[in-house]
This record gives structure tokens, sequence and C-alpha cells, in this order.
């Protein structure tokens, strides 16, 4: 059982997933009960998985007992194990907090969620853990085909931002389909060590050259990174909150670590054309973290605000690869894990208060403090995160990245974090000035009589945010374990 | 130097942190809640004045709980330097835990409980600031203290007083940044941030025009809360925060925080020899001279009389920087016991506008009138404060202008004791009218145009302050005089200055000071 645990990852959720659909004519009940437990088996097993593969070095598993690089091999380092862990853990936490808006739907569209949801986690834990390139294409098509289905599910308007992200997040997906198209044509090869070996020898050529391009601009759509992330602020905006969550805490730090995955393993940070691609990303995300920081400010509707934070955060992790030494490695890989902790708490607070308020204005956030005192108070802890003051977790992303632009010289972006951290102030304090300070405009507003002095959130959904909450906090104070003990082994290379 | 590890300042620390969670929860029953308060001043306070015995016998008391990041602990030590500083705060916050609740009771103000958490809150980032014994840790803390500070800023929730929180964030936080990429660059450049008395750059290969920058950088991060000009507009415009936080925050811990992070930066960082050769702390000492001759004349304009005291504010806070710019040995020593004698002097004056607030809805210098007839006592110790703030003998403020003094002219730069004699005359020239309009003018018919409509009918019939703010506004008023004829009363404040200057300036002699 033990050494089937990377394969058991996915198929737990899969199968869940394809039994969903019919399980919920039986009951919702139990299809609700059954993605929990998947999930939380699935977050067991990745655990597992992590532990020992902190314990023993990288694992490799092969599917149905072929052996690469003809067979699919599953390689679990701990740079992917670590990711697993983390898409396991926000899913679970995510689904849970889910519950209270589904009640009211019926047994069949219980389902559906569910299933779609069980199926993007099942594409994003498969992009992490798989060893094959194409099969990471399979997994990638799974998790974004689910993704438009959840996001669609947001109601009328949500229905067409998902359309718009299916045709865009399509043209990323044949773009990356194409980029290692070209490289087993020059390699033939679609196995990543294998790969690795191989491209060695060719790294210069025009093929690889124009793979990186390919494999770059679809993953850039899919992370959102700038100016590629058209697609995103719409589809964040109008999914339902519970999707909106798992989606902008993971997704797009999957597509991330694709980008991390290629250029600096299969690769190769100092071979043939990735000097250039990652100077390109350098600029990207300068420019990402600047103007999507800078869009947020203009937002008047709180979740859309976060979906264009989401932008320049998720540009951290690129500036992080672009630093490419020790501390931007790390840097980046620990805002992978913040940023989806900090982001999933925020969207799950916004979707806390459009439960209660039915509005996302943010100008509806005044005084919820006397309300919702405790969700309040893990709003202003992320979002002290999200400017990085210490010492919540997301100083420390900040702390690394600042460490490693300024060890190899690289000003702008050392220029680019500072502003970025004021700009976010702005706008977080903005919120925070309106959930503490402003008197409601008309105190007897229509929604009053619905709900008294201090109604918290049902204890399903207050309890994820909480959990989320204190953990941005742990692992602000405890950073230095998870970089010592998982991180440091995570990079190409090994450790300080 | 012989290191001990102890946990003391571990605990100094987190006392008030739990006391904040435990505010915070009783939040209903303010007897409880106001329990915790007390119990958390004296408590700290118990265990910073318990070190002191052992920091006088040379010892260092550290500890590292956790590393913090990547190479780097969360580092506490409890040097002379920091003691200074931790027993200065510590013990007033006794004192204005009481008056706060003596004065929000009195105003019944809105928000009590996230006042007084946000309170211990900052007492906990200040004992850290105090303690913290690297960069990072400095940091960690520093930035904490301004965010804590923010509710208290915006505790009225008036369009007012956002704009004052909007102001505050916007110079403290981007100060933050410069501070942090100061910081980094220090990490990067010298592999440590650990504060060492007399500095750990000076060895590092480093250009000098590198380390210039770093000096510029942590010297903005550090001096804007310090409020030295033209970097001071926050602070006026903090004033809209309830009287105790001024008193406390923005007379003591907060922008105290800044100028003892000037001492760090100059002392424990750079150290005063490389300092002299990179001369760029010369520019800082003129910044300073400036500071101080100018905010005397701009606090001489302002009626509203915590507006006068915060110009007053920065006007005294530049004599720890320029102090500590000075880069003598008594020049140290001054800043190092001003830090010390201004707190008390300037509490003792918040306290009385506090009280003159509360009591009699007074906030304008030019409604004072014969005031002092009515509150003798509250007016009285205005008076002993304010003579102390012009430089008296024999109130606690001389000692520190004296070595100051002395501090300039060994530096062989007489301008600045210029700059202290005027700005001497200058704040005899803000503050000693209104002691003599309280005591020795009729009062006006002040009671035809009260400033609080509501409370029109008839004269206003108040008499002295209550117990609450009257008993600190006394006892702070007393210790300024006693450490004036006595600097080493109670807690070898001196002493430990003394000693402070002692590590930072290894090797030079400390000769002719008070």
């Amino acid at each position: 059982m033990m050494e089937q645990l990377p394969a058991l990852l996915i198929l737990i959720l899969l199968l869940t997933a394809l039994a969903s659909p019919f399980l919920s004519y039986i009951s919702g009940r139990i299809v609700r009960w059954t993605a929990l437990a998947a999930m939380f088996a699935a977050a067991c097993c990745a655990i597992g998985t992590l532990i020992r593969v902190l314990a023993e070095g990288t694992w490799h598993y092969s599917f149905g007992g072929w052996e690469p690089p003809w067979g699919i091999e599953y390689v679990v380092d701990p740079l992917g194990g670590g990711m697993a862990v983390l898409i396991a853990i926000i899913g679970f936490l995510v689904l849970v907090y889910s519950g209270p808006y589904l009640k009211e739907e019926n047994g069949l569209r219980i389902g559906t969620f569910h299933a779609l949801y069980l199926l993007l986690a099942t594409g994003l834990m498969g992009m992490v853990v798989t060893g094959d390139v194409f099969n990471l294409y399979v997994f990638l098509e799974i998790s974004s085909l689910s993704a438009y289905g959840l996001i669609a599910a947001g109601g009328y308007k949500a229905v067409a931002a998902a359309f718009r992200y299916l045709l865009i997040g399509t043209v990323g997906a044949s773009l990356y389909l194409l980029g290692i198209g070209y490289l087993y044509s020059v390699t033939g090869s679609l196995n990543m060590a294998d790969l690795a070996q191989k491209i060695l020898l060719i790294a210069d050529s025009q093929a690889v050259l124009i793979a990186v391009v390919m494999i770059m601009l679809g993953m850039g759509i899919k992370m959102a990174m700038f100016p590629l992330h058209g697609w995103l602020p719409d589809s964040y905006t109008y999914a339902p909150p519970p999707a909106a969550a798992f989606i902008s805490g993971v997704m797009t730090k999957v597509s991330a670590y694709v980008l991390f995955r290629f250029f600096f393993y299969i690769i190769g940070a100092m071979n043939g054309p990735i000097p250039g691609a990652l100077q390109v990303l350098g600029v990207a995300a300068c420019l990402g973290i600047i103007l999507g920081s800078v869009m947020a400010i203009a937002q008047s509707d709180f979740r859309r605000m976060l979906a264009y934070s989401s932008v320049a955060q998720v540009s951290y992790v690129t500036l992080g690869l672009a630093i490419g030494n020790v501390y931007g490695l790390i840097g980046a890989m620990l805002h992978i894990l913040n940023h989806a902790i900090m982001k999933s708490c925020l969207f799950l607070v916004a979707g806390g208060v459009k439960y209660k308020t039915g509005e996302h204005g943010i100008e509806k956030y005044a005084e919820l403090y006397e309300k919702m005192p405790l969700t309040m108070g893990t709003f202003m802890i992320a979002a002290l995160s999200m400017v990085g003051i210490p010492p919540t977790a997301g100083f420390f992303s900040k702390w690394y990245l600042a460490l490693g632009a300024i060890d190899k010289g690289m000003w702008v972006f050392v220029v680019v974090i500072a502003v970025s951290s004021l700009l976010n102030a702005v706008y977080f304090f903005r919120v925070i000035e309106q959930v503490y300070m402003r008197r409601s405009k008309k105190p007897e507003d229509t929604g009053k009589s619905a709900w008294k002095i201090s109604a918290e959130l049902p204890l399903t959904m207050l309890l994820p945010i909480l959990v989320l909450g204190v953990s941005i906090v742990v692992f602000g104070v405890f950073n230095e374990q998870i970089v010592t003990n998982i991180l440091q082994y995570a990079l190409p290379g090994g450790g300080f | 130097m012989e290191y001990v590890v102890d946990y003391r300042p571990l605990w100094a620390v987190l006392i008030s942190l739990i006391a904040a969670g435990l505010i915070m929860l009783h939040g209903r029953r303010p007897n409880l809640r106001e329990a915790w308060t007390i119990m958390a001043a004296f408590g700290k306070a118990i265990i910073v004045f318990s070190m002191i015995p052992a920091v006088l016998a040379g010892k260092v008391l550290e500890i590292e709980p956790i590393q913090i990041a990547k190479g780097i602990t969360l580092h506490l030590q409890a040097d002379p330097t920091g003691m200074v500083f931790a027993v200065l705060a510590s013990f007033l916050w006794i004192l204005t835990s009481f008056y706060s609740i003596g004065y929000v009771r009195k105003l019944e103000e809105k928000h009590q409980t996230g006042y007084f958490a946000s309170f211990a809150v900052c007492l906990s980032a200040t004992m850290g600031i105090a303690f913290a014994a690297n960069l990072l840790t400095f940091f960690v803390f520093y930035e904490i203290l301004t965010i804590a500070t923010y509710p208290l800023v915006i505790h009225k929730r008036s369009d007012e007083a956002v704009n004052a929180g909007r102001k505050y964030l916007a110079y403290t936080l981007i100060a933050g940044q410069l501070f942090l990429v100061g910081i980094v660059w220090t990490y990067v450049l010298a592999g440590t941030g650990d504060f060492q008395a007399g500095g750990f750059l000076a060895g590092v290969a480093a250009s000098d025009t590198a380390l210039k920058v770093i000096f510029v950088l942590m010297i903005l991060g550090t001096v804007v809360k310090a409020g030295v000009m033209p970097l001071h507009g926050w602070l006026p415009t903090a004033m809209i925060a309830p009287t105790p936080v001024s008193a406390l925050l923005h007379a003591v811990a907060v922008v105290k925080a800044g100028a003892f992070g000037v001492i760090r930066v100059i002392g424990f960082v750079f150290g005063p020899q490389l300092l002299n050769e990179l001369g760029v702390a010369s520019v800082l000492a003129a910044v300073a001279g400036f500071t101080i001759v100018c905010s005397s004349i701009i606090a001489m304009n302002q009626d509203n009389l915590k507006r006068r005291l915060a110009f007053s504010t920065i006007g005294q806070l530049s004599y720890v920087v320029l102090g500590a710019a000075l880069l003598t040995p008594l020049g140290l020593l001054g800043g190092m016991f001003q830090i010390v004698a201004h707190a008390c002097m300037k509490i003792t004056l918040f306290f009385c506008a506090g009280a003159l607030h509360a009591t009699a809805h007074l906030d304008n210098v030019s409604e004072l009138d014969g005031i002092g007839r009515k509150m003798p006592f509250t007016m009285g110790a205005f008076a002993v404060g304010s003579l102390g703030i012009v430089g008296m003998p024999f109130i606690a403020g001389f000692i520190g202008k004296w070595n100051l003094a002395l501090g300039a002219l060994a530096a062989g730069k007489p301008i600045y004791v210029a700059a202290l004699i005027i700005s001497a005359m200058l704040s005899s020239a803000y503050l000693l009218p209104i002691v003599y309009k309280a005591f020795f003018k009729k009062p006006v018919s002040s009671q035809h145009e009260g400033s609080f409509p509501e409370e029109h009918s008839g004269p206003k019939e108040h008499g002295e302050a209550n117990k609450g703010m009257l008993i600190p506004l006394l006892i702070t008023a007393a210790v300024s005089i006693v450490l004036g004829v006595y600097p080493n009363a109670g807690a070898h404040l001196y002493d430990l200055a003394a000693m402070a200057v002692q590590s930072m300036v290894e090797g030079q002699v400390i000769g002719g000071g008070w």
C-alpha cells in the first residue's frame, strides 16, 4: 500500500470525481462526505509521500511496471511533493468551506460541483507528481477543463468569463503542447529525466528555442503572467466563492511550478535560451507586479481587487525564478506556499462576506468588524501578510527575494519589491479602513434586520478561514523550519 | 561582556502580547480587561527591572528562541543600551495605564477594548525593539510597532482621524521599506546583522558609496519615526489620537523607537569610527540641528496645546539624533540620557494636556487663562515639565543637554551649542507663557464660549483632574525632578547610559560629563 502512494494520490481523487455524479442520484450528503473523505485521504497520501521523499530522496514510480523512458513515470521530489501537499490541504479546507454554499443546490448540481472540484484537484495533483511532459499536458487539460466548468457555475456573468478563459486557456495549453512537440521531435523523448540529458547536447538549437518560447507563452497564459493575464480578473470575480478560493490559491502556482520545472530542471538555468527567457520573465514580472497592484487599487469590487492582486503576486514567483540564485528560488517557492494560503484565505473571507451581505463592494465591508470579529481579524492578518509586515508569512518571501536580488545586484527588482509592498498597503488598508472605521451610511439598512450584531459565519465556513489565518502567522514565524527541512532540498542542485 | 542565556528578555516581550489576547477576550467586562492591562504593566516592569543588577554587573542576558529566517535567529538581548529604553518604557507604561483608564472612562471613549489591546501590542513591540540584538529582529518589532499604533491613531474613527492614519502609514511604511532594503543589503554585504558595540561594518569589503547609501537608507528608515524634519509631517497630525496615546507613544515609545534606532545604527551597525571616516553623520547632525531650531519656531505659533507639544517633541527628539550624529562619547551619552529625560518631562506635559481636555474640555493655549487656580496640581506639574524642557538645572532635561553641549564642543562644532541655547530660549518662549497664563492671568469669561456646546448650562464646575489622571502626572513630574538631581535614582539609568556609550566608543574616555 505504502509503495503505491503516488498512484493513490491521483486515483483516489479521480475515481471519486467520476463517481460523484452517480452518487448524487442517491443523496447530496453522500457525495459531500465521499468527496471530503477523498480529499482528506489524498492529503494524507500527499503528506506520506512527502515524508518519504524527504527521508529517502526522490521517488520514482513507474506506472504498470513499464520502465521509463517508454512507460509513464511519476517522479516525486521535494518540490513536487511539497506542491502536492499544498494542493491537497488547500483543496480540503476549501471543500469544507463550500458546504453552506451548496446547501440550497439540488443533488445533481452538488454532484457536478464535487466532480469538477475533484477533477481539478486531480489535474493539479497530477501536474506536480508526473515525470512525463505529455502526461503533464493531459493533467493540465483535466485541470483546465474542470476549472472552466467550475467558474461557469457562478452564474450569468461567470459563463461569459469562463468562455473567455476557455478560449484563451486552450490557446495556452496548445502552445504548451506544440512546445513539447518540438522537444519530442528533436529528442524523441517525453520523459523529463531523459529529456534533461538529451537536451544538454542540443540546448542551443532553434528547436529548443522555439519550444522554450512556446512553453513560456503557454504557461504564461495559464499562470496569468503579465501581459497574458486578461482572462483572470473576470474569472476570479464571478466564479463561485469556493471555486475562486481554490483556483486562485493553487492553480496559477502550479503553472509557475511547470515553468520552474522546465527552466531549472529539464533544460537547466544556464543552458541554451533559458538565461534570455529568464530575463524576459523578469521584465514581465516587474511589470505584472506594479501594474497588477495599480489595477487592484482602482477596483471597487473586493474580489476583483484580489484578482488583480493575484496577477501581481504570482509575478513574485516568476521574479524569484528570474533572480535565479538560491535565495531567489527559495523566495519563489516560499511565495508559492505563502500566497496560496493568503489568497485562499482572502477569497474565503470575500465569500463569507458575500454569504452574509450578498455583496462584494468594498463599501459593504463597513463596520463588519463588530459583526464578524473573527473573520475580519483573520482578514487583517492575511492583508498584513500581503503587504509584507513581519512576522507574517508574506514578509519572509519578500525577505528572501530581496536578499537574492541584492546579492545579484538586480536593483530594479529591489525597487519593485519595495514599491509593491507600498501599493499593496494602499489597497488593503483601504479595505481595512472600511472594516474598522467607517460608519455604514444608512444604519437602517434593509439587511439590518436579517442579521444582528456579531453574526459570525457558520462553523464550517469559519474554521477553514481561521486555520488559514493561523497558518499565515505560524508559517511566518517558523519559515526557517520550512526552508531548512523542505525547500532547500527542492532546489535544483540541492541546498545551501 | 559576559553573555548569559536568560529568558527574561523574551518574557518581557511576550507578557503584554499575551495580555493583548486576554484583553480582546474580555472586551465585555471592562474591569477584568483593565486588570489584565495593569497586571501586564506591572509584570513587564518587574521583569525588566529585575534584569538591572545583572546588566550593571556587566552581563548581557540573551535568548535566541527560534530561527526567524535562514541563518538568522530571533535574538533578544538585554544590553545596557536596550535596558535604558526598556526600563523607561516599561516604567512609564504603568503610569500611562492608570492614566488611560482614568482618561477613557472620564470621556467614555468607544472602542476601548481595541485601544487597550493595541496599547499592549505596542509595548511588546517596544520591548522587542529595545532588546533586539540583530537587524532583522529589530525590523520585525519595528514594523509591528508601526501597525499596532495605527488603530490608536485612528481611534476616533472620524474622517480627520482616518486621514491622520493614512498619513502616518504613508510615512512609516515607506520608511520601513527603505530600512528593509538597507537591512537586506547589510546582510548581503556583511553576512550578518548582529549588533556589535562599535559597529560591525568597518571590516566589510564594500565601497564607501555602498556604505553611505546603506547609512542613508537606514537613517531614513529610523528618523521618520523620530520626526526629524522634513520627515516629521505625520507626528502633529497623529495628535488626533487620544492623549494617553500621544503621551506614551508619540512622546516615548514610537518616536523614541526611531531615535533609539538611530543610536543602534550609529553605535552598533556602523560605529562612530567608520562614520567619522565616511563623513555622512555630519549631514545628519546638521539636519538635526536645523530641526531643533525650526520646530521650536513652529511650536510658538501653535494654539492647539497638543500640536504645540508635538512640535516641541520633534525638536527634543532631534537632540537625541544630534547627540548620536556628533559621534563623540559625550554627545552619545547626552543623546542616551535625553531619551530618558525627555520621556519623563514630555509625558508629564501630555498628561497635563489630557487632563485639561478631559476635565475642563480645553485644548487651546489661548483658553488657559487662570486655569491654574482650578487645577493647581496639574498646572504645577506642567510648570515642572516646561522648565525641564527648557533645560533648567536640577530637572532631568538639563543633564542630557549639558552632555550634548560638551559633546558638541568635543567634536569641534560649537555651532550646535548655539543651536541648543537658541532652542532653550525658544522653548521657554512657547512653554512658559502657558504657565504664566494659567497661574497669573484672570480667567477670561471662557464659560460663555464653551468649546463643547452640549455643556452650555452655566459656568462649568470642575475642579482638579480625577485621581486616575492626577496621580500619574504628579509621579512623572516628581521623577523628572529626582532624575535631575540624582540621575541614577531607582534604576541607575545614567550608569546604564554611560556603560552603553562606553561600549560603543571603546578606547575613548568619557570625561567631564555630568
